[in-house]
């Protein structure tokens, strides 16, 4: 990729990573194709879908529509870095067994969603807010029923584990 | 697509900022959310030569709240005004449109004052700013001025600023007395661009309205305050014919453009429902706030 290129460091799932990009390239390329984290996927590359959602800092956040160089000295989670070893993040057994998934492109976006929500503490949601907090993520070929459970048992998991602390 | 090169500057201060926008001008494009813009730019709809990156400016991420005024600076984002306590009673307006804007991921990154720059007249915070009559402070290498929302939308997605002035922060006022407002809008799908909307705001006095607003969207190249409608309004007691009546004016008088959306007479028509369903319900609002 022609362009200027700047250091950058930043910190991603939680390992410090130290890099020259290009400033045109978006955070999602810098991921895919600089770090081999293609957990991260690409779909409409305008900020629509919401497959590329990754955390930053924290929050969820379109990184098709960020410049790695933006990532500069901060975190980013991705869903390479939701599961604990070999211990899933209750968002990943949640979808696994409420089936919320089928081909998995528009999953990571999800689960990264998802987590969101957990980590703030939203883990009582009824089933139209749950639509409304996830309709940033378009799917194909689920019809969302299976995802919406998904993200409510997610909550589940999520209050379960707060319960038994 | 990916995105074309650029010159990719970071500064620090607004002074800096400033400068690169008096050494760039028309060239330059200010990065603030990027939620309007990398998109744009992801199309190859736009192509700036050098990109203004402002997240890491200090001093202007600021929620200034005192009384009725709500001040807010460059870099705020719409989650985070969205998830302001109390706000409630008089500015419904913004937070029925917060809820509205885009998605979680957009609103995380999207600014308050990059959506007013970006003017885009299905945008909700150009019509918020036009309802409680906003004031947008701007810098440049003259110094700084303050711009009433009124003359800040010039056109489709052009402000008023100079090419060599940035927009600092935005105070939004509630008027005074017993207030209710309301956004609404119409949008095929949950966070796409409105195809219409209205922002309203009522003011009661003694049962009758005393200040009626009325900020439409999808009804122009800007946000467009419906002033024939409002006038028809002060000194009536509320009532759902009044309203009507209203929203009849809105109907008679707005000339909006037709697209791929819809029509524009298609537009005139939601417009006369939304103004009606918002003058309403911004009206229920100020009764249930009570004196």
């Amino acid at each position: 990729m022609t362009s200027d290129r700047q250091n950058i460091h930043v910190v991603i799932n939680g390992t410090e990573v130290e890099a020259m990009v290009p400033v045109r390239m978006s955070l999602a390329d810098f991921l895919r194709d600089e770090l081999d984290l293609t957990g991260t996927h690409v779909g409409c590359e305008h900020g629509v879908c919401g497959a590329c959602t990754v955390l930053l800092d924290g929050v969820s956040v379109r990184s098709c529509l960020l410049l790695a160089v933006q990532a500069r000295n901060r975190s980013v989670r991705t869903v390479e870095g939701l599961a604990d070893g070999d211990q899933l993040h209750p968002a990943q057994r949640a979808f696994s067994e409420e089936h919320g998934l089928q081909c998995g492109y528009c999953t990571p976006g999800l689960l990264m969603a998802t987590a969101e929500i957990l980590d703030e503490g939203a883990d009582d949601l009824n089933r139209d807010e749950i639509r409304e907090r996830i309709s940033g993520n378009v799917c194909r070929c689920t019809g969302y029923q299976n995802i919406v459970n998904s993200v409510a048992t997610a909550m589940r998991y999520h209050r379960e584990a707060v319960a038994g602390e | 697509m990916k995105f074309v090169d650029f010159d990719y500057h970071a500064p620090e201060t607004v002074e800096e900022v400033v400068d690169l926008l008096g050494r760039y001008g028309d060239d330059a494009k200010i990065l603030a959310g990027g939620q309007s813009l990398m998109p744009l730019m992801a199309l190859r709809v736009a192509d700036p030569e050098v990109l203004i990156d402002i997240n890491g400016v200090h001093g202007i991420d600021t929620v200034e709240r005192v009384d009725r005024r709500i001040r807010v600076g460059a870099l705020v984002r719409h989650r985070r005004i969205e998830k302001l306590p109390n706000l409630t009673d008089g500015w419904g307006i913004v937070s029925d449109a917060l809820a509205m804007i885009g998605h979680v991921a957009v609103r995380n990154r999207g600014t308050v004052l990059g959506s007013l720059a970006h003017a885009d007249p299905a945008a909700e915070w150009p019509a918020i700013a036009r309802a409680l009559e906003a004031e947008i402070t701007a810098e440049s290498p003259r110094g700084n001025r303050t711009i009433p929302a009124d003359g800040f939308f010039d056109s489709y997605l052009t402000n008023a600023l100079e090419p060599d002035e940035i927009a600092t922060s935005v105070a939004f006022t509630l008027p005074e007395g017993q207030v209710g407002s309301v956004f609404e809008e119409l949008a095929r799908r949950h966070g796409d661009f409105a195809i219409a909307g209205a922002g309203a705001v009522v003011v009661l006095a003694d049962g009758l309205i005393a200040d009626a607003r009325l900020a439409l969207i999808g009804a122009g190249s800007t946000p467009v305050r419906a002033r024939d409608a409002e006038a028809a309004l002060v000194g009536r007691a509320p009532s759902d014919d009044v309203f009507a009546e209203a929203a009849e004016i809105v109907y008679d008088s707005v000339a909006p453009r037709g697209d791929a959306q819809g029509s524009a007479e298609y537009r005139r028509k939601v417009l006369r429902v939304i103004s009606r369903r918002a003058l309403r319900s911004a009206s229920a609002r100020a009764e249930g706030v009570g004196q």
